[in-house]
C-alpha cells in the first residue's frame, strides 16, 4: 500500500512540521512494515517554477516539430526555451526547470544552443519530474488555481509531498485504505481521526432498485449494494488531484468512471466496480457459478469456473467473477455514458479461494479475501456517485439498492487480566478497555469479563488472543518489559546429536569440506549414474512445482549434488577437492499414493490413530553422509610428491566416521552403481550393508563431465547404531612378542577375510594385526599373493615365552591355511 | 714395566720437583687449549693424564724418596694432576658446548618454506552457527529438536492455525509434492521449523523448552538475497504464566550473543497465524556497512491458542512463546556475506575462509 501524506493530512490531524521519521516509527509501530519512503521534495533539486508562455514559435526543417516558446517566470524578460511537446498553446500555465536545477536521474539543467537556439531551461513533463507516469507532453497547469508564474511549482504538480511504501499483514487488511492507515497512526501520534466513510450519509434503500437484483447466495454475499448515475459526458477527465492521488498509489488513470472506484477503493478499502448500463441484459443475479460455466476476464483470460465461485450474471450469463475480476463484456468504455456502480461484501474464504483456483491477484481480491468492511457498500456506492456527477455530469439515478443480510458480529468474552498475564504488564482494567475502544471495539463493562464487539473493519479480531495483541499494540510493544523465563535443568544434546556433531569435525579434520547442497534432483542423473531400473534410489518423490522443471524429485542419494559441487569447484580451477554432507534424502513410502490424506482437527488434539494415518503418508527421511574426494589427497611439494586421492580415501572416510561413532565397519567387495566394479567396497555394520566406498566408474565420471577416479562414500547414517557405553580397557604391563608372518593365498581372497581367519586362529593372545606388505611374482606363483602381516601378542598375566607366541602364530595361519588354502612363507 | 716400576731409580726423581710439576700444568693447560675440537683435545689427552704423562711419572717417584719427603711430594703429585684434570674438563665442556652450537647451526631450516602437509577441510558455516545457537540454547536448559522436512499439510499449516483457504498458504510460496492419481498430495516441504513446535507439544508435556534448528523450502528463485532453501531456528517455550516479556528478554539474550553485547533489539507488530500477539524481531546493527540500521531477523510472538488446543494443551494452563530466526541470515550478518549463492554451491573457499569457531 503506497499512502501520499498528503492525502494522509486529510483524515489524521498531523502537526505542519511532521518529519518522515516520526511519521516512519509511527507505521512501524503500528504494525505497518515501511517498506521504501519516497520523498518526492528530494527529486528536483534547484529552480523549479511556474511559467506562463506567453509567444511560441513553430521551427521547421527539422526531422520533427520542435517550439521555441518565450516564458514569463516572473522575470523582467520572459525566457526563451526550446520545447518538442505539443500539448499546450499561448497563454498556457506550464512548468519551467531553470539552468542550475537537478532532475530525477541526475538531469541537471543549463542553457545550451540547441535547434539554432538558446534554451534558457526546460519546460517540464510529470515523468521527467518524477511526478507521475503522465506523458501525453509537458504538463499545463488548471488556471485559477491560484498558480503565479515564478513561484515555485512544487505544490502544484505534487512534489511536495512524501509516499510510504506499507507491507500490510493479513490481520490488518484495514490498512489496505486511507481510511485504516490514517485511523492507525491518529492514535499512535495521538491525533484527531476524521472517518471519511462518515463524510456522506449512508443512503437508505429505496424500493426499487436502479437495476433488476436478486442476491441468491446470501452467505457468499451477506451485503451487495447498487446506485447508477445517467448521462454522464464520456470524454469528462478525471480531475487532476484524482489522477496524481492514483498515481501516487501506484495506479494508472483510466478514464472517470473507473478512476473513481480505484480512489474509493485506495480511500475506504472498500473495492467497486463499475457496469456501462447499456451492456447489461434483463437483471443481475447474485450466485454461485454453474458447473461449465465461463467468463471471459478483463485481463483477456478466458476461465473455466468452479461451482464454488461467487459470480454476478446477466441475461446473458456471467459477467463478472464476483469480488476478483469482471468480464470483459460489462466494462465501462470511454463511449460508456449510463454507469452502475456496484459494491459488496463476499465471503473472505470464498475469495480467498477463487483468486487461488484462478491464480488472479487483483487489487480487490486482495482487500477481499483478506475481509473488508461489510458497513461500507452503500455509501461507497454514494460516494461514487457524488463524485461522478461532479467530474462526469450526468443525473444520479434516485434509487438504492441495499441487499442486505449482515450477522451481528458475536460479542468475545474478556477477563481483563488476560492481556496483562499473556504480555506480563500489570494493565488495569481501565487501561484495557480504554485500548479496546480505541481500536473500535465497544465494550460492555460491569461483569467478571468484558464483552466486546469488534469493529466492523477487523474481521481478523475473533479470538480473546487477538484483544490481547490489540491492547499491547495500541499501548506500544516497546513498552514491554525485559525478563528471563527459568526453565527446568536440562540434559543437553542427544547422543545422536552429539555424533552428528563429531562426524563434521572429524570429517573435517581429515581435509573434508562440508557442502550443503540443495535436495532437487534431476532423475536424468540417475540414468549417469547407471543405476538398476529396479534400484530403490529410483523410487523418488516429486515436487507438484518445482523450481526448474528438470529438477522436480527429491534426492534419494546425496551424491548427485556432492558430485555437482565437486564439479563446480573444479570447474573453478579447484583441483584438489574433498567434499562431505550430512543431510537428509527422501524414500517414498510403499503405496503412499493410495493412502487419502486424513482431515485431522484442529479443535482438539488428533488421536494417536490420527496422527499415525497422517504418517502413513510422510515419506522415510534418513540421515545419509557422504563424501566425494578428487585431485591430490596429499599435497606434494618441495618435500616430496603428492599422493593422489584413491578409492582408498573412501574406505578409510568410512573407517574414520565409523571409529568417530565408536561403530565397528566391515567392508567387503560389492558391485554397486555408480561405483567401478572392481573397487567397490560395501560397508557393513553386523549382517547389514549401511553403505558404500570406492572409486566412481569410470563412465559415470565421464558422464558427469568430472575428473576420472572420483572416489567416494556414501552411508545411511540413521542406520549407523549409536555407540554403547565403552568399558575402560584393560592394558597389560607385561612385555609384548611381535612376529612377522607372511602367506600366500589366491588373488581372489579379500585380505580382510585372511586377517579374520589369522585373528580367529592366533586366540585371546593376539593383541594386534596389521596388514603390512602385499606383493605378487613369479616365487609367489602366478594368481597367487603374499600377504605379510605383524602380529602382537601379549599376555594379561605374565611374559609370554617365545614357545607360546609361536604356537599362537601356527594356530593363526592354520586356520587361515584350512578357510583359504594360505601357505606360509618364510618372511 | 720393570723400568718404570724400579722406585728406586734416581734418574726418574726429576719428575718430582715443584718446577717440573708447574711445567707439567703449564704444558697440559696449554695443549688443551690449543686442541680445537673434542677430537683433537681426546687424542692429546693421554700426553697429560695417561700413564706416560709427567704428573704420572712424578706419582712414581714417591716411592724413592725418603719417608719424611713422601707426604708432602704426594700431595704436590696430587694436587698437580688435579689441576691438569680440571684443565681437561674445563676445556672438553667448551669444546662439547661449541659441538652442540655447530650441529644446531648446520641443522638450521627455512622455515618460511610452505608447509602444506595435509588438504584443510571445514565444516559449513551455517551448521557452525546452528550448533552455536544450539549451544547457547541448551545452557539455558533447553532441549534442541527436530523434525521432518516433507510433513503432511496438516503439521506445516492446520496444527499451526493456517486453514486451508488462509491466504498465509499461498504467502508461504509452498513447495507441494505431487502423488500420481490424485491432485493434492497432502504432503508439502516445510516452509518453516515451526512444524516442529507440533511435533514437540504432540509428543511432550509442558513445561517444554526447545530449539529447532532445520532447513526450510520456499518457492524463491535463487538470486543473492533468496534461495528455495534455507535455515532457521525455532524457539518454542510452554509453560505456565510465560508471557511477552519472557519473549523479550530470551531474544535480547540471543541477539546479544550472536552480535554482540552492544546490539538493540525492537519488537514491532507483525502477523503470523501460529502466534498472537505476533511481532517481528529487528535488530540494531550500529555499524553496518549501509549506515546504522534495523536489520529483521526473525518472527516471533506468543503461541496462539488455537495451536496449543490443536496439540492437546490447554490455553487455560499454559501459554507459551515462540520465535523462528534467520540462521543463513545471522551467518551474512556476522560475517558481511552478500550473495547467499556463495553459501551453497559447494565452492569449498566459503567454509574454508568462515569454518572456523570463533
Amino acid at each position: 500500500m503506497r499512502v501520499s501524506l498528503s492525502w494522509l493530512r486529510d483524515y489524521a490531524a498531523l502537526p505542519a512540521d511532521i518529519d518522515v521519521a516520526t511519521l516512519d516509527a509511527a507505521f512501524v509501530s503500528s504494525g505497518l512494515e515501511v517498506e521504501e519512503v519516497h520523498d518526492l521534495r528530494d527529486n528536483v533539486s534547484g529552480p523549479l517554477l511556474i511559467g506562463r508562455v506567453v509567444e511560441i514559435e513553430e521551427l521547421t526543417g527539422f526531422k520533427k516539430p520542435i517550439r521555441f516558446c518565450r516564458v514569463d517566470v516572473g522575470e523582467s524578460e520572459p525566457r526563451g526555451i526550446v520545447c518538442g511537446a505539443r500539448n499546450f498553446v499561448e497563454g498556457d500555465l506550464v512548468v519551467v526547470s531553470l539552468p542550475g536545477a537537478v532532475l530525477p536521474g541526475g538531469f541537471a539543467i543549463s542553457a545550451r544552443k540547441t535547434y539554432g537556439r538558446v534554451s534558457d531551461g526546460m519546460i517540464a513533463s510529470s515523468r521527467e519530474l518524477g511526478a507521475g507516469d503522465d506523458h501525453d507532453g509537458i504538463i499545463v497547469l488548471p488556471e485559477g488555481a491560484g498558480h503565479e508564474p515564478g513561484t515555485d511549482a512544487r505544490g502544484a504538480v505534487g512534489l511536495d509531498d512524501v509516499i510510504f511504501e506499507l507491507a500490510v499483514t493479513p490481520d490488518m487488511s484495514h490498512c489496505f485504505s486511507m481510511r485504516g492507515v490514517a485511523r492507525e497512526v491518529a492514535h499512535r501520534l495521538d491525533v484527531e481521526f476524521t472517518d471519511p466513510a462518515l463524510a456522506t450519509l449512508e443512503p437508505t434503500a429505496t424500493e426499487e432498485s436502479p437495476y433488476p437484483l436478486s442476491v441468491e447466495d446470501t452467505e457468499g454475499c451477506d451485503r451487495f449494494a447498487l446506485r447508477a448515475v445517467t448521462g454522464i459526458d464520456p470524454t469528462a477527465p478525471s480531475p487532476q488531484w484524482l489522477r496524481r492521488r492514483l498515481s501516487h498509489a501506484g495506479m494508472r488513470s483510466i478514464g472517470l468512471a473507473v478512476d473513481v472506484t480505484n480512489y474509493l477503493m485506495l480511500e475506504l478499502g472498500q473495492p467497486l466496480h463499475a457496469f456501462d448500463l447499456a451492456t447489461l441484459k434483463g437483471g443481475l443475479v447474485v450466485r454461485r457459478a454453474r458447473a461449465g460455466e465461463r467468463l471471459t476476464t478483463l485481463d483477456d483470460v478466458e476461465r473455466r469456473l468452479d461451482p464454488q465461485d461467487m459470480v454476478i450474471c446477466d441475461d446473458t450469463g456471467v459477467i463478472s467473477l464476483a469480488g476478483v475480476m469482471g468480464g470483459q463484456t460489462s466494462e465501462v468504455a470511454p463511449s460508456t455514458v449510463d454507469v452502475l456502480f456496484e459494491a459488496a461484501h463476499w465471503d473472505m474464504r470464498s475469495i480467498a479461494a477463487t483468486a487461488r483456483r484462478h491464480r488472479l491477484a487483483s487489487e480487490a481480491a486482495k482487500r477481499f479475501e483478506r475481509g473488508s468492511d461489510p458497513a461500507l457498500c452503500a455509501v461507497a456506492v454514494q460516494r461514487a456517485v457524488e463524485l461522478l456527477v461532479e467530474y462526469g455530469g450526468g443525473v444520479a439515478d434516485a434509487r438504492v439498492a441495499d441487499v442486505d443480510h449482515r450477522v451481528a458480529r458475536e460479542p468475545i468474552y474478556l477477563d481483563p487480566q488476560l492481556p496483562g498475564r499473556i504480555v506480563g504488564v500489570p494493565y488495569t482494567d481501565t487501561e484495557v478497555i480504554a485500548r479496546l475502544t480505541a481500536a473500535g471495539c465497544v465494550v460492555q463493562a460491569g461483569g467478571e469479563v468484558l464483552e466486546v464487539v469488534p469493529p466492523s473493519w477487523r474481521p481478523d479480531v475473533t479470538d480473546r488472543a487477538d484483544l490481547v495483541e490489540e491492547v499491547v499494540r495500541l499501548d506500544g510493544y516497546d513498552k514491554v518489559p525485559v525478563a528471563m523465563p527459568t526453565a527446568p535443568p536440562g540434559s543437553g544434546l542427544t547422543a545422536r546429536q552429539r555424533r552428528r556433531r563429531q562426524i563434521g569435525r572429524v570429517l573435517a579434520e581429515a581435509g573434508y569440506v562440508e557442502a550443503l547442497n540443495y535436495p532437487f534432483l534431476d532423475t536424468a542423473v540417475l540414468d549417469r549414474f547407471g543405476l538398476p531400473d529396479d534400484d530403490p534410489r529410483r523410487d523418488v518423490l516429486r515436487l507438484a512445482n518445482p523450481l526448474v522443471e528438470s529438477e522436480s524429485a527429491l534426492r534419494t542419494t546425496l551424491l548427485p549434488g556432492l558430485l555437482r559441487a565437486l564439479k563446480t569447484n573444479v570447474d573453478r580451477g579447484i583441483r584438489d577437492v574433498g567434499l562431505f554432507e550430512l543431510g537428509v534424502v527422501f524414500h517414498p513410502r510403499p503405496d503412499w499414493e493410495r493412502v487419502e490424506p486424513p482431515r485431522l482437527p484442529v479443535h482438539r488434539r488428533p488421536t494417536d490413530e490420527e496422527l499415525e494415518a497422517a504418517g502413513r503418508l510422510r515419506p522415510d527421511q534418513p540421515q545419509h553422509l557422504a563424501v566425494a574426494i578428487t585431485g591430490d589427497a596429499e599435497p606434494g611439494g618441495w618435500w616430496g610428491a603428492p599422493r593422489p586421492a584413491d578409492w582408498t580415501d573412501a574406505v578409510a572416510a568410512a573407517r574414520t566416521v565409523a571409529e568417530a561413532a565408536g561403530v565397528e565397519v566391515t567392508v567387503e567387495a560389492a558391485r554397486y552403481a555408480p561405483w567401478h566394479p572392481g573397487r567397490c567396497a560395501a560397508l557393513r555394520v553386523g549382517d547389514e550393508v549401511i553403505g558404500h566406498a570406492g572409486e566412481l566408474h569410470p563412465a559415470v565420471c565421464d558422464a558427469l563431465e568430472i575428473p576420472r577416479r572420483v572416489a567416494a562414500m556414501e552411508l545411511d547414517l540413521s542406520r549407523l547404531p549409536t555407540a554403547e557405553v565403552t568399558p575402560a580397557p584393560r592394558m597389560s604391563h607385561y612385555p609384548v612378542a611381535l612376529i612377522d608372518v607372511a602367506v600366500v593365498v589366491d588373488d581372489e581372497v579379500p585380505a580382510a577375510r585372511v586377517a579374520e581367519a589369522l585373528g580367529d586362529g592366533a586366540g585371546e593372545l593376539l593383541e594386534g594385526i596389521r596388514l603390512f606388505d602385499v606383493y605378487r611374482d613369479e616365487r609367489v606363483g602366478a594368481g597367487r599373493k603374499s600377504l605379510a602381516y605383524k602380529l602382537t601378542f601379549r599376555a594379561p598375566d605374565r611374559t609370554l615365552t617365545a614357545e607360546e607366541a609361536v604356537a599362537a602364530r601356527d594356530r593363526a595361519v592354520a586356520v587361515a591355511s584350512e578357510r583359504f588354502g594360505a601357505e606360509l612363507r618364510g618372511v | 714395566m720393570s723400568y718404570h716400576s724400579d722406585p728406586y731409580d734416581p734418574k726418574q726423581v726429576a719428575y718430582l720437583s715443584p718446577e717440573s710439576l708447574a711445567e707439567a700444568v703449564d704444558a697440559a693447560r696449554k695443549a688443551f687449549a690449543a686442541a680445537p675440537d673434542l677430537d683433537a683435545l681426546n687424542q692429546i689427552k693421554h700426553q697429560h693424564l695417561g700413564d706416560k704423562a709427567p704428573v704420572s711419572l712424578a706419582r712414581r717417584e714417591i716411592g724413592a724418596l725418603p719417608p719424611a719427603a713422601k707426604s708432602d711430594a704426594g700431595k704436590r703429585v696430587n694436587a698437580a694432576r688435579q689441576e691438569v684434570s680440571a684443565e681437561y674438563e674445563a676445556r672438553a665442556e667448551v669444546l662439547a658446548a661449541e659441538a652442540a652450537q655447530r650441529v644446531l647451526r648446520e641443522e638450521t631450516v627455512d622455515v618460511t618454506l610452505p608447509v602444506v602437509r595435509r588438504r584443510r577441510g571445514a565444516r559449513h558455516p551455517i551448521n557452525l552457527m546452528t550448533d552455536r545457537i544450539a549451544d547457547l540454547f541448551v545452557g539455558m536448559g533447553y532441549q534442541v529438536g527436530e523434525g521432518p522436512e516433507v510433513e503432511p499439510e496438516w503439521f506445516n499449516f492446520d496444527a499451526l492455525n493456517i486453514a486451508p483457504d488462509h491466504p498465509a498458504r499461498t504467502m508461504m510460496d509452498t513447495f507441494y509434492l505431487a502423488a500420481a492419481g490424485r491432485s493434492d498430495s497432502g504432503l508439502v516441504l516445510r516452509t518453516h521449523t515451526s512444524s516442529v513446535q507440533i511435533h514437540t507439544m504432540l509428543t511432550q508435556e509442558p513445561p517444554i523448552y526447545a530449539v529447532s534448528p532445520g532447513r526450510v523450502y520456499r518457492t524463491d528463485e535463487v538470486d543473492a538475497t533468496h534461495s528455495p532453501v534455507f535455515h532457521q531456528t525455532e524457539g518454542l517455550v510452554v509453560d505456565r504464566g510465560i508471557t511477552m516479556a519472557h519473549l523479550k528478554g530470551t531474544l535480547e539474550h540471543f541477539a546479544r550473543t550472536m552480535f554482540g553485547p552492544e546490539v538493540r533489539i525492537r519488537l514491532r507488530p507483525s502477523y503470523f497465524p501460529f502466534t498472537e500477539p505476533s511481532a517481528e524481531l529487528d535488530v540494531w546493527f550500529a555499524a553496518h556497512k549501509d549506515g546504522p540500521r534495523w536489520i529483521e531477523w526473525g518472527g516471533c510472538g506468543m503461541v496462539n491458542p488455537r495451536v496449543l488446543t490443536a496439540c492437546g494443551i490447554d490455553p487455560h494452563v499454559y501459554s507459551g512463546f515462540a520465535f523462528g530466526m534467520g540462521v543463513d541470515r545471522a551467518v551474512m550478518l556476522r560475517h558481511g556475506v552478500t550473495d547467499m549463492r556463495d553459501m551453497f554451491d559447494g565452492d569449498v573457499r566459503f567454509p574454508l575462509a568462515l569454518g572456523t569457531e570463533e
